[in-house]
């Protein structure tokens, strides 16, 4: 009976604040515009600032209004959703950390909560203790909503980075007439070994190239997955029809592979990109000489 | 059985001579059958001529799955049995990658990029000197 009763409370103090809030937005906005929330990120403007913030605490209100002030997806939140995200990447992009980021936010409470307080001050007592603490628990969802934009916000980067990390990471160059490298720099994951494997191949169609040079001094250490999708990799270009050298095995990663027991048996490997050049020249008839003394072959 | 009928004749696969090499084209997808039915018709056609190599272009296929991989490592086999090299051409990149991943690397196949290659690879880098140059000094 007891919990039928204080959710009945919790209900109609909802409303409560969901009201006062509605009918001191205007001066609760003029208070928070001068949190260091909003003063940090709009910092041109006050009337941007008081503009932003009326929206934030119209919002509350309206998920008040809604007595789901436990809920962060509610309906209310829709609106400023873009207008928190933005705020707090702002913020970040200055420089503050997620809890100063939370700190902030809850620093909006105190102003609102001296005005409820004013505003009741004629109310029995636990009549102004519900509405605190229904009031309170509404800014601790504001601040759960805050953060969870700005983490989505900063997942979004993220993938949008490693994508673009794919793009660049594996460009193929043309080192002669029929012979093709890749450099490879960073750890190589599934994904990155299969956009390597993808664009080798299509270079060795464009360029007809006849042997396809895998440099590796740029991976950092090579485990059993890495060599296995280099093993995959110098299988593909075989299969097309080109030769793959393995080069840039440092001593330590040579050592490495012994190590582990690995068999790169059927792989060729060079020790440096330099060799692995001169062994495909080789095996291409191309040999290159010294120009005459007299510097006549100078360029 | 049926679908043998319905494809006829018409995808059968022709097998050139061009001198000492065997040409061969694959077109499209090539059904099972077909498949073997080529893997028969090179046999012959290598034991009755007595060319030392054999290309087989395959740009125009698109799917390469693991029984006409079978077949290509079997074709290559045979062909060996009978003193002929076997060279697969042109395959694309596609193709490649679904082989690898499916484990089939294809290990005694040799491979070109163009059927200008295989042939250059047939003829000119030739290295174990097959039955062409000893009969060219025995004439």
């Amino acid at each position: 009976m007891p919990e039928h009763q204080a959710a009945v409370s919790e209900g109609t103090s909802a409303r409560q604040v969901a009201e006062f809030l509605y009918r001191h937005s205007e001066r609760i906005a003029q208070r928070w515009a001068d949190e260091p929330l909003f003063r940090s990120v709009f910092t041109v403007s006050r009337d941007e600032a008081v503009e932003a913030a009326r929206a934030v605490a119209e919002a509350l209100a309206r998920v008040a209004e809604s007595e789901r002030v436990h809920d962060t997806d509610a309906t209310g939140f829709v609106v400023v959703r873009e207008q928190l995200a933005r705020m707090a990447a702002a913020r970040s992009r200055a420089g503050a950390s997620m809890a100063q980021v939370s700190g902030e936010v809850e620093a909006l409470r105190p102003p609102v909560a001296s005005l409820l307080v004013e505003e009741c001050a004629d109310l029995p007592a636990d009549e102004v203790r519900e509405y605190a603490t229904a009031l309170t628990v509404l800014m601790g969802t504001l601040r759960l909503v805050v953060l969870d934009t700005a983490l989505s916000e900063g997942q979004a980067l993220i993938e949008r980075q490693q994508l673009q990390l794919l793009e660049v990471a594996t460009p193929v160059i043309r080192l002669w007439d029929g012979v093709v490298a890749v450099p490879l720099i960073g750890t190589l994951d599934s994904a990155r070994s299969q956009v390597v494997m993808e664009t080798l191949l299509e270079a060795i169609v464009e360029q007809h190239a006849r042997f396809a040079i895998l440099d590796i001094t740029g991976v950092p250490t090579v485990d059993s997955l890495v060599a296995q999708h280099l093993m995959k990799t110098v299988a593909a270009a075989r299969l097309m029809g080109a030769e793959c050298v393995v080069s840039g095995i440092r001593p330590a990663i040579a050592q490495t592979i012994v190590h582990l027991g690995l068999d790169l048996g059927t792989v060729v490997t060079r020790a440096s990109l330099a060799d692995a050049l001169a062994y495909a020249l080789h095996e291409l008839g191309v040999g290159i000489v010294a120009p005459a003394s007299g510097g006549a072959g100078a360029r | 059985m049926s679908d043998r009928l319905q494809h006829g004749v018409t995808s059968h696969v022709p097998v050139l001579r061009l001198g000492e090499v065997l040409l061969v084209t694959l077109q499209g997808d090539l059904h099972d059958s077909d498949a073997q039915q080529l893997q028969q018709d090179i046999c012959e056609a290598v034991a009755n001529s007595g060319v030392t190599g054999v290309v087989i272009d395959i740009s125009g296929v698109e799917i390469v799955d693991s029984f006409l991989g079978r077949v290509l490592a079997e074709i290559a086999a045979n062909a060996s049995l009978l003193a002929a090299r076997t060279v697969v051409a042109g395959m694309r990149p596609a193709v490649a990658i679904t082989l690898v991943e499916l484990g089939l690397t294809l290990p005694g196949l040799r491979t070109a990029l163009t059927t200008e290659a295989a042939m250059e690879l047939l003829t000119h880098h030739d290295p174990a000197a097959g039955r062409g140059r000893l009969s060219q000094e025995l004439g």
